[in-house]
């Protein structure tokens, strides 16, 4: 008994300790204040180089894109919050849409980010860049027979497509991006073809599916270009190779992550600041090899791993288009029977 | 209060969404629901009740050891336990590459291999996951079985395979009733283990509205759709429960059955195969991957991590059965419709969807907050604070504290509260002689419980904790969001690890004590 009364006495005291540390952390006061849904590996490192060189503090917080933007919607005015990067380019559509971004004018910014990659109302710009394109197996698939993503749809792919689940936003905004480049109709067609192809039931995640491409389960499949950065740099004998996509057409379908100044943030010159420092060749080499993308700063060179897959051109249509078409294709993934 | 903010959603109607839904995917969402209901329903019983009666009624080798043993997939987090299977029966995974090389002429080229995302493994899964749930119960529920019942219907006649299913099973309905309700709601509620499979239920389609058609008001018209399928299931509870007082006292254990030695290590290996499947195989996976990504996730923060993630555990875990236990006394003191109603409404939080709870909660502080800016002018105090998040728990998990408390409240003899008012001692007295030691047990089973579930919490504590304040559980998010499974090894086993200190707590609390009748969430006779 009184051994049990002394046990609770100390995790109530380690407890009432560890609240107090949690409070006499300082308040959100002068630091610049992040939501993001970015990986915290990636982006720590880069918040604690930007206050090592200019002594301004970052707090963050992380979770899933939607999440996020519901809560910075729900807190309005109160939002501690002074800064929104998320990846896709349809979740800062649906942020601006909702009025949680304000307009930054900055002549650094406008340089930096190419028209296609930041919003046209300038709520939003593009940090980095992925695209999303084919993958084959160098055992048993012909590069020269592929084309586009539309032509994955003919019968010669017939039980050798995989492809990753439509609730991923990445396959809603390629989908959103064929919807405004072919037609809606043509779309459809496009990605019940798909769905006929299938050599398997999809897959939650890139990684699986590529990684059954090697086993020989399928063929072909779309990927993000970082998943597919990742698995060479683990085993670089794998058997798949990357395929540009739509190169005689449109280009590679592509997507950014970005960033946006929110509408109620109490810090805007820090958090402008901010975001042009992230636009400078350091950060950019920095956030981009990070996690094996293109930096969005076209002037800075991609690393020699990235640059190896060859130049390819890219589909120069906005991003934003990935938002306001995002519902739209998720209803016609829907309908095409693409789970 | 996050569940009104919910129901109001209603209030605005979808229908465009819901349309779509109709048209494509709900008949499918329906079905899916359905069979994992019905599947995890049944394989909980069969596992839960199965085991248990297994190990309290035969004698094999290794008895004692998976009588406790059993309880420890219970650690382990159904999205953990959901990645590792698909990733080893998936076509890529060890065991079908294993075949293809052994057997060429078999599983070679000409075979086309099997898909590893199939409904009876996502049930498989789940019933693995959520078993214990029932195989606690049920188990305290045979220890303490009268045996004076099963005596009687030998003299009289009844066979072995009659006296289960007449005696034992019926008298211990209540309790596998109760822990069946608890899985199918955590079955319901599940996110992550579903989507890793790529399995669409209705808790999926919940996220889908939200997270791909930008439309949280579908989300929450959808996920109070879900609650009335839940009060289905509290009505079966009750049904279960039946009109029935069983008031259960044995102080003598009963002998156990002797097997031939053949049967007895043939039940040996066929637990050590389920434990096998449940736990050790996946830990097993989880050591070796983070064999392969060295140590270097062993660091200042990680242990930051560790801390955070066991001062919320116990943190909640203590308030939330200190609330729980008022809630309880209520019932026993005021026992009436109001009481009832509210014990019910203020359990409902265990079987939304994580998320869409947290963002009812969300809701909730931020009005919470703005009406304490406009009169008080403070800052605000529950968004992203540690009371916030503390407070988050306690609305998800009471009803996982309510069970063992309520049923602990059950066993109080209402003539021992009486006596004591007549004797001249004081109400603190009485509350550190009589209440304490009577309701410990079931107190300290509430804690443990809890406990484990906040420390696998996910979607409420990203959403709501304070900066910084990450937990194993969060970056578990961080690296599996990202595509980096071998990196969310350490965490996730971490994390197992550190939920199996409460599960061992739990497991040795009971055998011990002869009444064990209080044991366990059985629930009492209302």
């Amino acid at each position: 008994m009184i051994a049990g009364v002394r046990l609770v006495s100390a995790v109530t005291l380690w407890l009432a300790a560890m609240m107090l540390t949690a409070c006499s952390d300082k308040p959100a006061g002068d630091a610049l204040v992040i939501y993001t849904s970015r990986g915290d590996e990636l982006i720590k490192p880069l918040f604690d180089q930007y206050t090592a060189e200019t002594g301004v503090e970052i707090r963050y917080t992380t979770d899933a894109d939607a999440a996020l933007i519901t809560r910075l919607d729900a807190e309005g005015a109160a939002s501690p919050a002074d800064l929104l990067m998320t990846v896709d380019a349809g979740n800062l559509w649906l942020a601006a849409e909702k009025n949680l971004l304000q307009p930054v004018k900055s002549q650094a910014l406008e340089t930096a980010v190419p028209a296609n990659l930041r919003d046209p109302q300038d709520r939003w710009f593009g940090v980095t860049v992925r695209a999303r394109t084919i993958v084959y197996s160098s055992d048993r698939v012909n590069p020269e027979t592929l084309s586009s993503y539309a032509a994955l749809a003919e019968p010669q792919w017939k039980g050798r497509l995989c492809l990753r689940t439509s609730k991923k936003v990445y396959n809603q905004s390629l989908v959103a991006t064929m919807i405004e480049r072919l037609g809606a109709e043509q779309t459809e067609q496009i990605v019940k073809g798909w769905v006929d192809n299938l050599a398997t039931d999809v897959f939650s995640n890139d990684n699986s599916l590529m990684q059954a491409i090697v086993a020989g389960q399928c063929d072909v499949g779309i990927v993000n270009t970082y998943y597919f950065g990742r698995l060479k740099a683990a085993s670089p004998d794998a058997p798949i190779s990357l395929f540009w996509a739509n190169q005689n057409s449109s280009g590679v379908h592509v997507n950014i992550s970005g960033v946006g100044l929110t509408t109620h943030a109490s810090h805007p010159e820090k958090a402008i600041a901010f975001m042009e420092w992230m636009l400078t060749p350091a950060a950019q080499s920095f956030l981009a090899n990070g996690n094996k993308e293109f930096p969005a700063n076209p002037t800075v060179e991609p690393s020699a791993e990235i640059a190896a897959w060859g130049e390819f051109r890219a589909d120069d249509l906005n991003v934003a288009v990935a938002g306001h078409r995002q519902a739209e294709a998720v209803m016609l993934m829907d309908r095409a029977g693409y789970r | 209060m996050p569940v009104l903010v919910l129901s109001l959603a209603w209030l605005d109607s979808q229908g465009e969404v819901w349309q779509h839904l109709a048209d494509t995917v709900l008949s499918r969402l329906l079905i899916n629901t359905l069979i994992l209901v019905v599947g995890v329903g049944v394989g909980v019983l069969l596992l839960g009740v199965g085991l248990a009666w297994l190990v309290t009624s035969v004698e094999f080798p290794g008895r004692r050891f998976f009588e406790r043993a059993l309880m420890l997939p219970f650690a382990m987090p159904a999205y953990v336990l959901a990645f590792v299977m698909l990733e080893t029966f998936d076509y890529a995974g060890p065991v079908q590459t294993f075949l293809r090389d052994v057997w060429p002429s078999l599983f070679g080229a000409s075979f086309s291999g099997f898909s590893g995302r199939q409904p009876w493994l996502v049930v498989l899964c789940l019933v693995l996951v959520f078993y214990p749930y029932v195989y606690l119960l049920a188990r305290s529920a045979f220890i303490a079985r009268n045996p004076i019942f099963l005596e009687q219907a030998r003299v009289l006649g009844v066979s072995a395979r009659m006296r289960f299913w007449r005696v034992t099973l019926p008298m211990a309905r209540p309790a596998i009733v109760a822990g069946l309700v608890l899985a199918l709601m955590e079955t319901l509620a599940d996110f992550g283990a579903v989507s890793v499979f790529n399995f669409e239920t209705f808790t999926t389609a919940i996220y889908k509205s939200w997270y791909g058609l930008f439309n949280l008001g579908a989300a929450a018209q959808l996920a109070s759709t879900l609650l009335v399928l839940v009060l289905l299931l509290m009505a079966l509870e009750r049904y279960g429960r039946g009109r029935a007082r069983y008031v259960q006292s044995s102080s003598q254990a009963l002998p156990r059955k002797v097997v031939s030695r053949f049967r007895g290590w043939a039940l040996t290996a066929l637990l050590s195969f389920i434990l096998s499947l449940a736990f050790v195989w996946p830990v097993l996976r989880l050591l070796q991957w983070v064999w392969q990504q060295g140590l270097a996730g062993f660091d200042q923060h990680y242990f930051g991590l560790l801390s955070n993630t066991l001062a919320l555990g116990i943190g909640a875990a203590l308030l939330t059965v200190t609330l729980a236990w008022c809630l309880a006394h209520a019932r026993q003191r005021y026992a009436g419709v109001v009481t009832a109603v509210a014990a019910r409404i203020a359990t409902l939080g265990y079987a939304l969807p994580g998320s869409v709870l947290a963002v009812g909660i969300l809701f909730s502080f931020i009005a919470v907050d703005h009406w304490v800016a406009d009169w008080f002018s403070w800052p605000p105090i529950l968004m992203g604070s540690w009371i916030g998040l503390l407070l988050a728990y306690l609305v998800r998990f009471i009803a996982v504290a309510f069970g063992p408390v309520e049923a602990a409240y059950a066993q109080l003899r209402p003539v021992l509260l009486e006596v004591t008012r007549t004797l001249n001692v004081t109400r603190w007295y009485v509350l550190r002689r009589l209440y304490l030691p009577l309701l410990a047990p079931g107190l300290s089973a509430a804690v443990l419980l809890v406990m484990i579930d906040v420390m696998k919490e996910m979607p409420a504590t990203l959403l709501l904790r304070p900066f910084g304040a990450d937990t194993l559980a969060v970056r578990i998010y961080a690296m599996t969001s990202e595509g980096l499974w071998e990196k969310a090894a350490l965490p996730a086993l971490t994390l197992v690890l550190v939920g199996l200190l409460p599960v061992m707590l739990l497991m040795r609390e009971r055998p011990r004590k002869s009444s064990d009748a209080e044991d366990g969430l059985t629930h009492p006779p209302v």
